[in-house]
């Protein structure tokens, strides 16, 4: 096989990982909350910009800095459900989409505002590995390793606890949580708070491969959504196989093509499908 | 033990109950028969805090629950079997029962209510890995009154337990209930299976349009023209 093809495809995996940690977030959220966080990837932008400033501008140690960019979008997800959802969660679909859209522009405009349209780099300069005459981005590597870390932590936590479990079940009958002695109002919270961590683990390992500025929300965001709807909004793993089949053809598209034209690939497999599995590509 | 005084609901405009009132001791059984649309899972749900009451107050030993949401009524110790057994088809048997022990105080002796509860439904032990949605209907309700069990409750509310099953399954419900009475557990149960609740429960009320029409020991509804013709055929 030719080295540069493998390559890609290598390359393409690598960004499955980060696409999937981002596409676990939204769906959690979705299929508990049943709102679709349409600012999501926004919500990952200010992470980055929060690490670049703790870690480029005022020297805070790198690990500490991410810390901080998790528990600080988790702090940020719990505001968003409780400023931006709650009020308008018995509304109609298109208000929810219009409420979460409008944050989406409210964060650009305001990420413009207060830090200019500077592309920003955090500094961070990691190694590029040559494994048999291939090339791979070690910061594409941690990325890849830690992201696959967070999915089974929130597998487990999932599978294991009672939050988590409680978790599961108000995504299968919401009316009757209550009975089980669930306070709904609460998993909400701790759905939004996890979704918001998520963001931020993302955040960080976006931060080791990309400048910030205020529209890198726009680059992988409608990418995240495309996943989510393509593995079945709410299915969890249908969401995380979806990340690797786009991110395949994104990596080989780019290597046929070039990188916009890649996302064109994307689109346009997103749409033929849609076409014909209009519920999905996991839809029983 | 649990009692209802004038209790009153209604769903928007339309009011499904008028100035319901009822009471149930302790270790007692009682049915609430009636027709469909009578407002029985009303009743139910309104007992259970799913819906409130716009009028009238509730107890359970002599505190009040009325207004309380559902999640705080089941650790005042009520648990709701609900209409159509709604078990969380994607979840297991046993994380079904997990959920049922939800709340802290049945959190910490889970272990225990579970070897309880697969004592009482040994069937249960066996589909215990088994995800809820693909058991047969019987198995089903078996696994929603284990779920309501898990929490400890004092009152067991069970909302009709034998739609939509086979015959020969209703007989294998009204069983369940049997052994969960010689449990020494108070039981308040909606059906419209008539003949058969009324095998099972020492007294039972008769609700027609969300009203309450006749009250009475099992023995004596049996005997009433009543319900006889309406609800027994006979």
């Amino acid at each position: 096989m030719d080295i540069y093809l493998l390559e890609a495809i290598i390359n393409g995996i690598l960004l499955g990982g980060v696409l999937a940690l981002l596409a676990l977030g939204l769906n959690l959220i979705f299929g508990v909350v049943d709102v679709v966080w349409i600012c999501y990837a926004d919500i990952v932008m200010c992470g980055m910009y929060a690490i670049y400033f703790l870690y480029a501008q005022y020297g805070v140690p790198l690990p500490l800095a991410c810390a901080i960019a998790i528990s600080g979008l988790a702090g940020l997800g719990v505001l968003v459900h409780v400023l931006i959802i709650a009020p308008v969660l018995r509304s109609p679909p298109l208000n929810q989409l219009l409420a979460t859209g409008g944050l989406l522009f409210f964060l650009q405009s305001f990420a413009t505002l207060l830090f200019g349209t500077d592309f920003r780099n955090i500094g961070v300069r990691l190694p590029v590995l040559e494994v048999a005459t291939m090339y791979l981005s070690f910061a594409r590597l941690i990325a890849f390793a830690i992201s696959l870390v967070g999915a089974v932590a929130l597998y487990f936590f999932l599978k294991r606890t009672y939050l988590g479990t409680a978790i599961r079940a108000i995504a299968q009958d919401r009316e009757i949580v209550g009975l089980m002695g669930i306070d709904d109002r609460r998993i909400y919270l701790a759905v939004s708070a996890i979704g918001g961590a998520l963001a931020g683990l993302a955040a960080c390992l976006l931060a080791l491969q990309y400048d910030v500025h205020p529209f890198i929300g726009n680059t992988f965001g409608p990418v995240i959504f495309m996943i989510c709807v393509l593995g079945g909004l709410g299915n969890m793993i249908g969401g995380f196989i979806a990340s690797f089949v786009i991110s395949q053809i994104i990596a080989i598209g780019g290597y046929y093509g070039s990188t916009e034209l890649s996302y064109v690939f994307a689109f346009t497999f997103f749409i033929v499908l849609m076409l014909i599995r209009p519920r999905g590509l996991f839809a029983p | 033990m649990l009692a209802l005084s004038s209790v009153s609901a209604a769903y928007g405009s339309f009011q499904a109950l008028f100035s319901v009132s009822l009471e149930i001791k302790r270790g007692e059984a009682v049915g609430v028969i009636g027709p469909n649309g009578a407002g029985k899972t009303t009743l139910m749900r309104v007992i259970s805090g799913l819906i409130a009451a716009h009028e009238g107050t509730m107890t359970l030993e002599g505190r009040a629950i009325t207004g309380l949401p559902a999640h705080q009524v089941v650790e005042q110790g009520i648990a709701h079997v609900p209409e159509n057994r709604r078990l969380f088809p994607a979840l297991s048997v046993e994380e079904n029962l997990r959920i049922g022990a939800f709340i802290p105080s049945a959190r910490a002796r889970f272990s225990e209510r579970l070897d309880w509860v697969y004592q009482l439904f040994p069937r249960l032990k066996e589909r215990r890995a088994q995800l809820a949605g693909t058991m047969s209907g019987g198995e089903q309700q078996m696994c929603a009154i284990a779920r309501a069990l898990m929490s400890k409750p004092k009152v067991l509310l069970m909302d009709e337990p034998s739609a939509g099953l086979a015959p020969l399954v209703v007989a294998q419900v009204f069983e369940l209930v049997r052994k969960i009475r010689a449990e020494g557990l108070t039981v308040l149960i909606v059906e419209q299976n008539v003949q058969q609740v009324l095998e099972v429960v020492d007294r039972a009320y008769l609700l027609e349009v969300g009203a309450i029409r006749l009250a009475g020991s099992a023995a004596e509804l049996k005997q009433n023209s009543v319900i006889r013709e309406a609800y027994m055929g006979l």
